[in-house]
C-alpha cells in the first residue's frame, strides 16, 4: 500500500485516497470551440508513461483536498506532492 | 516414554516438561520445545503422509517452514480443524491432535497409491493434455476419479471458531529474521535509540545458531552468544521482539505484512487471546536477514521417508536431541554437510558420507571427518534409494569426471542427509521489487539493486561464513538506523562452497526413474525433461506446464534445481533461462489472519436510517443498497412479497403511503457563487430558479453520459439543498469537489455532505396533505401557496423541517426533511394519525413499482454509464443557452448524436401475466440467423397493480421510432412476443401530482 504525502495532512496510507488519473490536463477554456479530435484527446488520451508521472489524488477520507503527486510508475516511489495550481519543484532526480 | 530415538542429552528441549500429542490416534510423548516433527522422529516415525499426485509415502524433508511433505491436519476442537500444517513448524503441546492427509482408507493402505504405478499417465502437462484427450474421458475418468484423489488436506466444513486480531505499527528499522545476521543487525540498529522491530518465524530466536553446537563467537559458544544478544535486546526499551511472526508480504513503501501465531502452541489458551494476529508494519528501513534454503539432491526415489536435508538432520540432532536414524548416510556436493556428519558422529550415530566431488576438490573438512573415524567416499554418485515406506539404503557408485559410472554398492541406512548446496531466501527482497543478480560462484541468485529502503544481510545475501554474516548484519543494522558503525566478530570459520549439480549422474534409463524436483507437487526430473522436449524453454512456462514450484511451499527447496536442470538441458547459462517471480505470501497464511475481525456483523459496516428500528419492529424485510439496509416491503400475515407490494402500491394510489427516504444522498451547496457552480455542474439552468422552488437536476460526466440525478431545492439565493441517488452521494461530492478545486478555484462555494444529518420521510398519495396538515406549522400547505416542486421551511410537531412537495410515485406527495435525531419521533407521530387515512408503510420494492408505472428512471438501473439525457427522453431538460456545463461539449460528439442510439421505451409482453427478466435481450426477428442482432435489453420489469399486468422499461435501438411495433424478448428457454410502448404506463400526463 502506497504511503501518500498529502500536502495538507502529511503521509497517509493509500486507502484514504481516491486516484484521479494523469495531472496537468487542462480543460479547454471554451470547450465548444474545440474540434472533435482535440476534445477526444482531452477526454481519453493519456500518456501512461513508464517512469515519472504527475497524477491527481483526492484525500477523500481526510481533508477532501485534491492535489498532485509525482510518482515513478516503475518503482512506485513518490518523489513529491504539491497543491493544485502549483508546479512540481523539479524532482525527477532519481 | 520419550521415544526410542530421543538422544540421552543435549538439545534445547525442556526435559522437565513432558507433553503428549496424538498422531493418527496414537498418543506419543515428547518434551516442551519439540515440534510435532521432532516428537514424531523421537518415536522413529517418518512416514507421515502421502504425496499430492502419486500418493507416494512421504516423511520430513526439512526442519523448518520450507517443508514440502510433512503436512498434517491439526484438530483443536469443533470449528478448529486446520489442514496442511507443516509438522516442522507446528509446536508440540499437551493434547494436540494431529492426522496425516491425502490417503484413503488409511496411511498404510492407500488406494490412491495406484497412481504411482500409473505414473506414465500423470506426466508433465497432464492437466493440459486432458483437454485434448477424448471428451468422454472427462465424465468417466477425470472428473469423478482424479478430482476425488487430488488435493492435500481437507478444507474445514464448520465456521472458524477462533478469533483473529489486526495491528498496525510504525518503526524506524524492521529486521526480518533473528539468526546471526538479524540479531547483529538489531543490536547495531538499536544502539542508535531508534525504534526497532525484530521478527522471526520460529518460536525461539537464534536461527541456525540454535542447532550449532561447535561454533564460537567472540570466545563464547554460539548459543550463549544468542542468549546474551536476546537479553540485551530485551533490555532495550526501543526494541520490540516478535517471535512466531512470519513476514509474508513486502508491499509498496516498506509496508510489510506479518502473521503472528499467538495461541496454537498453548495447551490452555485464555479465551480472550486471539489465535493469530496480522501485523501491518510501515518501516522507514528494512533489513532482510532471512537466511538460505538447502537444496535436495536429485536421484531416483529421493523422496523416501527418512531422506532429509543434511542441515535438517543436524538440527534434529542438535536442537531437538532426536536421532532421525541410527545409521545415517550423508550425501553432498559441498562443505556444509560435513558439519552435520560430525555432529551425528559425535551423537554416537553410525555415519557414512558420500561426496560427489572428486577427492581433490574437497576441503580440509574431509580429513577432519575421517580423523573422527567416519567413512567418507569421494567421487561417488547416488543411483537410487532403496525402501518404500522408509529408506533402507542407498545404491552408490564411483563416477569419473567424464561421467562414467563404476560398480554399484548398497550402503545400508535408515536415514539419509542430503545437501545440494544453498539458495539464499530472496523471496521478500524480490517481493519488494528488488532486482536479483546471478552469482556463479554461489550458483544462486542474490539481491542486487533494491527498489525500496531495504538491505539484505547474511545468508539471504549469499554470505555463508559466520564472521562475515555477523559483520554484514551489524553494518546493515547500523546503516538502516542512519549510523555507519561497523564491528568485526571473531567466529569459528564456516566451511563453505559446493559444486553445482543438477540431477545426479546415473546409469539407469532416466525415463524409468522418479527423481523428485518438487516434492509437494510431485514433479520429477523426467517431467522437466519432457516439458523442454515439448518446446517449453522459459522457466515461467516450464513452471506452469509441470507445476514445479507452484505448490504452497512456492518451490523453496526446488526452484534452483528446476532452473538448473532446464538450463542444463538447453545448454544455456542459467540466468538466461530466467528466474521465478516471488509473490506473497512467503508461507501460507490462514484466511482468519487476513480477515481478522472483519467477519459476520463486522464484515461490512451496516448503515441504518433513524427509522430502521421501527421498520424492524413492524416485521419489514430489508434489502442491501450499497451499505444501507433499506426496508424492502412490509408483509402482513402470511403475505408473500408480491401480495405485500401490490397492497402497498394500491394504498399509495388510493389513500396514502409512508416511506423512509433517509438514505437519499444530500449535499449542501452554499456560497455567493453557488448558483453559478450549479449551472456549470448540472445540465439544467439554475440562475433563474427562485428560492422556494425545486428542480429535477441531471448531472453528466465530462464524457456526456449521465452521472447522477436528484431533486435540488433552492432555499436561498446562495444556498441549495442537493439530493443524489442513495448510492451516488460520495461519487457526486467527489465530482463536485474535483471541479470546484481544480477547474474553478475562483468560485466561492462550500460543499457539505448532509446525508446523515437529515431523516427523510416521504408521504405520498391523494390523502397526503390531509394527513400531515395538522402537524405542520409555519407553512401554508394550500395547493396554490405550496405547489408541486416547491420547498418551504417551517415546523412539524414543533421540529424544524425542510418540507419538499415532490413525488417519485406520481401521486401528490411530500418529502419531510427533519434533523436525523427526530426522524423516528416524527415518523411515529405521522403514523399515529394514519389509521383514519388508510396510511400504509411501503418499502423500496413498491417505490420501484410506483416510479416504473410512471416511467421515472433510476440511475444505475435504466442507465449504465453510456446513456445520455436524450437516450432517456430527457433532452428537454438541457439548458441549451448555457455556454458551458460539464459534459455539454461531449453531447455533440459524433457517436452521441448518431442515429440508432438506444432509447428508453416501455415494453409490454403480449402475455400480460408474463414478467420479463431484467437484462433480457430484445430482438426484432426471432428467426434471424444466429448471431441475432440485439436491439437492446430490459432494464426494469415489475408486476403493476395499477395496470393489473406486467410492465417493463427497456433501452432499445431507435426505440422511440419503434413505439407500437412488435419485438421479441428472450426468456430462459426461448423468446416471447412483446410490443414497444411509450415509457409510461399510468397517468402519462402527470396530473395527479398537482392534486
Ligand atoms: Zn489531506
Amino acid at each position: 500500500m502506497l504511503l501518500i504525502p498529502c500536502p495538507y495532512c502529511g503521509d497517509r496510507p493509500e486507502i484514504e485516497f481516491r486516484g484521479g488519473g494523469e495531472a496537468h490536463i487542462a480543460r479547454p477554456r471554451d470547450p465548444q470551440a474545440v474540434d472533435d479530435q482535440a476534445w477526444a484527446e482531452f477526454l481519453f488520451y493519456r500518456t501512461n508513461p513508464k517512469g515519472l508521472m504527475a497524477e491527481r489524488w483526492n484525500h477523500a477520507h481526510g481533508c477532501q483536498r485534491w492535489f498532485n503527486a509525482l510518482r515513478d510508475t516503475v518503482s512506485d516511489r513518490i518523489l513529491e506532492s504539491y497543491r493544485m495550481g502549483e508546479k512540481p519543484s523539479g524532482g525527477g532526480s532519481s | 516414554m520419550a521415544g526410542r530415538n530421543r538422544l540421552p542429552r543435549g538439545g534445547r528441549v525442556d526435559r522437565s516438561k513432558s507433553v503428549s500429542i496424538a498422531f493418527n490416534g496414537r498418543t506419543l510423548a515428547g518434551f516442551a520445545g519439540d515440534t510435532v516433527a521432532s516428537l514424531l522422529i523421537a518415536h522413529d516415525i517418518h512416514f507421515v503422509g502421502r504425496s499430492f499426485k502419486y500418493h507416494r509415502p512421504r516423511g520430513f524433508l526439512s526442519h523448518g517452514s520450507d517443508e514440502p511433505n510433512a503436512l498434517l491436519s491439526v484438530d483443536r476442537g469443533p470449528g478448529k480443524i486446520d489442514p496442511n500444517n507443516r509438522a516442522t513448524v507446528a509446536e508440540a503441546r499437551e493434547g494436540l491432535v494431529t492426522h496425516s492427509q491425502n490417503h484413503w482408507p488409511s496411511l498404510d493402505f492407500d488406494v490412491g497409491a495406484i497412481n504411482d504405478v500409473l505414473s506414465p499417465v500423470f506426466v508433465a502437462g497432464f492437466y493440459y493434455k486432458t483437454f485434448m484427450w477424448p471428451r468422454r474421458f472427462w465424465d468417466s475418468v477425470y472428473e469423478p476419479k482424479i478430482r476425488a484423489a487430488a488435493g492435500l488436506g481437507r478444507a474445514p466444513t464448520e465456521p472458524d471458531a477462533d478469533r483473529y486480531a489486526n495491528r498496525h505499527a510504525h518503526c524506524d528499522v524492521l529486521v526480518v529474521g533473528a539468526g546471526p545476521a538479524g540479531l547483529a543487525a538489531a543490536l547495531a540498529a538499536s544502539e542508535t535509540g531508534k525504534r526497532i522491530f525484530l521478527a522471526d518465524e520460529q518460536a525461539e530466536m537464534g536461527g541456525t545458531l540454535l542447532h550449532d553446537r561447535t561454533s564460537m563467537i567472540d570466545g563464547k559458544p554460539a548459543q550463549d552468544w544468542v542468549a546474551e544478544a536476546l537479553a540485551e535486546l530485551r533490555a532495550r526499551g526501543n526494541v520490540t521482539l516478535l517471535p512466531r511472526t512470519t513476514a509474508f508480504g513486502y508491499y509498496n513503501h516498506n509496508h510489510i505484512a506479518l502473521a503472528e501465531r499467538i495461541t496454537d502452541h498453548l495447551a490452555d489458551a485464555p479465551a480472550h487471546m486471539p489465535r493469530e494476529r496480522l501485523w501491518q508494519i510501515r518501516a522507514a528501513e528494512v533489513v532482510l536477514a532471512t537466511g538460505a534454503h538447502e537444496r535436495p539432491l536429485v536421484f531416483a526415489d529421493n523422496d523416501r521417508p527418512g531422506i532429509l536435508l543434511a542441515e535438517s538432520v543436524r538440527a534434529f540432532i542438535n536442537r531437538y536431541a532426536v536421532a532421525p536414524g541410527r545409521r545415517i548416510v550423508f550425501v553432498t556436493n559441498g562443505a556444509s554437510a560435513y558439519a552435520a556428519a560430525l555432529d551425528a558422529a559425535d551423537a554416537g550415530l553410525d555415519v557414512t558420507l558420500v561426496d560427489i566431488r572428486p577427492e581433490g576438490d574437497c576441503g580440509p573438512e574431509l580429513a577432519a571427518l575421517r580423523a573422527k573415524g567416519v567413512t567418507a567416499l569421494t567421487g561417488h554418485t547416488v543411483l537410487a534409494a532403496t525402501g518404500t515406506r522408509r529408506v533402507t539404503g542407498l545404491a552408490v557408485a564411483p563416477v569419473s569426471p567424464e561421467g562414467k559410472i563404476g560398480a554399484r554398492k548398497i550402503l545400508a541406512a535408515d536415514c539419509v542427509g542430503m545437501s545440494g548446496g544453498w539458495t539464499p531466501s530472496v523471496h521478500l527482497f524480490s517481493q519488494s521489487r528488488g532486482k536479483l543478480r546471478f552469482d556463479p560462484a554461489l550458483d544462486a541468485f542474490v539481491p542486487d539493486q533494491p527498489v525500496q529502503a531495504t538491505r539484505s544481510a547474511g545468508a539471504a545475501n549469499g554470505r555463508y561464513d559466520l564472521s562475515e554474516i555477523l559483520a554484514e548484519g551489524f553494518a546493515a543494522g547500523s546503516a538502516a538506523a542512519g549510523d555507519s558503525a561497523t564491528r568485526t566478530f571473531a567466529a569459528t570459520p564456516t566451511p563453505t562452497g559446493f559444486l553445482p549439480v543438477r540431477a545426479l549422474p546415473t546409469d539407469a534409463d532416466p525415463a524409468r526413474i522418479k527423481a523428485f524436483i518438487d516434492f509437494q507437487n510431485d514433479v520429477t526430473a523426467k517431467d522437466i525433461h519432457l516439458a523442454v522436449r515439448e518446446g517449453f524453454e522459459s522457466v515461467e512456462h516450464v513452471k506452469r506446464y509441470t507445476t514445479t514450484g507452484m505448490a504452497t511451499d512456492q518451490g523453496k527447496s526446488s526452484n534452483m534445481n528446476a532452473l538448473g536442470l532446464v538450463a542444463g538441458i538447453l545448454d544455456k547459462p542459467l540466468p538466461t533461462v530466467g528466474t521465478t517471480t516471488f509473490r506473497p505470501p512467503y508461507t501460507p497464511v490462514t484466511f482468519g489472519t487476513l480477515i481478522g475481525p472483519s467477519r459476520d456483523a463486522l464484515f461490512d459496516p451496516a448503515r441504518k436510517t433513524p427509522i430502521h428500528g421501527w421498520a424492524e419492529e413492524q416485521g419489514a424485510r430489508f434489502e442491501d443498497v450499497g451499505l444501507w439496509k433499506r426496508a424492502w416491503y412490509f408483509p402482513r400475515g402470511d403475505e408473500d412479497m408480491r401480495e405485500a407490494v401490490a397492497r402497498e402500491c394500491a394504498a399509495v394510489r388510493e389513500h396514502v403511503g409512508i416511506f423512509d427516504a433517509s438514505t437519499l444522498g444530500k449535499i449542501e451547496v452554499v456560497g455567493p457563487d453557488a448558483a453559478e457552480f450549479m449551472n456549470r455542474i448540472y445540465v439544467n439552468g439554475w440562475l433563474k430558479l427562485e428560492p422556494g422552488r425545486c428542480r429535477y437536476g441531471l448531472m453528466l460526466k465530462e464524457d456526456g453520459y449521465i452521472l447522477d440525478d436528484g431533486v435540488v431545492a433552492r432555499l436561498a439565493p446562495d444556498r441549495f439543498h442537493v439530493t443524489t441517488t442513495t448510492g451516488g452521494a460520495p461519487r457526486v461530492l467527489a465530482h463536485m469537489e474535483d471541479y470546484l478545486q481544480t477547474e474553478w478555484p475562483e468560485l466561492e462555494v462550500f460543499l457539505t455532505s448532509t446525508t446523515e444529518q437529515f431523516a427523510v420521510i416521504a408521504v405520498q398519495g391523494p390523502k397526503a396533505r390531509d394527513l400531515i396538515a395538522p402537524l405542520v406549522t409555519g407553512i401554508d400547505l394550500a395547493n396554490d401557496a405550496f405547489p408541486h416542486m416547491a420547498v418551504r421551511t417551517g415546523f412539524i410537531c414543533g421540529v424544524p423541517t425542510r418540507l419538499f412537495r415532490v413525488s417519485f410515485t406520481g401521486e401528490l406527495g411530500f418529502e419531510i426533511n427533519v434533523p436525523a435525531d427526530y426522524g423516528r419521533a416524527i415518523w411515529e407521530a405521522i403514523f399515529a394519525r394514519g389509521a383514519a387515512f388508510g396510511l400504509t408503510p411501503y418499502g423500496t420494492e413498491a417505490m420501484h413499482v410506483l416510479r416504473a408505472e410512471r416511467g421515472f428512471v433510476i440511475i444505475g438501473q435504466e442507465t449504465d454509464g453510456t446513456v445520455t439525457p436524450d437516450d432517456l427522453g430527457l433532452g428537454g431538460m438541457i439548458a441549451r443557452t448555457k455556454p458551458d456545463f460539464v459534459g455539454k461539449r461531449s453531447l455533440a460528439r459524433p457517436d452521441l448524436v448518431a442515429p440508432g442510439r438506444k432509447q428508453l421505451v416501455g415494453i409490454l409482453a403480449d402475455d400480460p401475466t408474463l414478467l420479463l427478466d431484467e437484462g433480457a435481450q430484445i430482438v426484432a426477428d426471432r428467426d434471424q440467423p444466429i448471431p441475432i442482432h440485439a436491439l437492446g435489453h430490459v432494464t426494469s420489469s415489475y408486476w403493476s397493480p395499477a395496470c393489473d399486468r406486467s410492465i417493463a422499461l427497456a433501452l432499445v435501438e431507435s426505440g422511440r421510432a419503434r413505439i407500437g411495433s412488435e419485438v421479441f424478448v428472450t426468456t430462459p428457454s426461448s423468446f416471447t412476443k412483446a410490443t414497444v410502448t411509450a415509457p409510461s404506463f399510468f397517468d402519462a400526463e402527470g396530473k395527479r401530482v398537482h392534486a
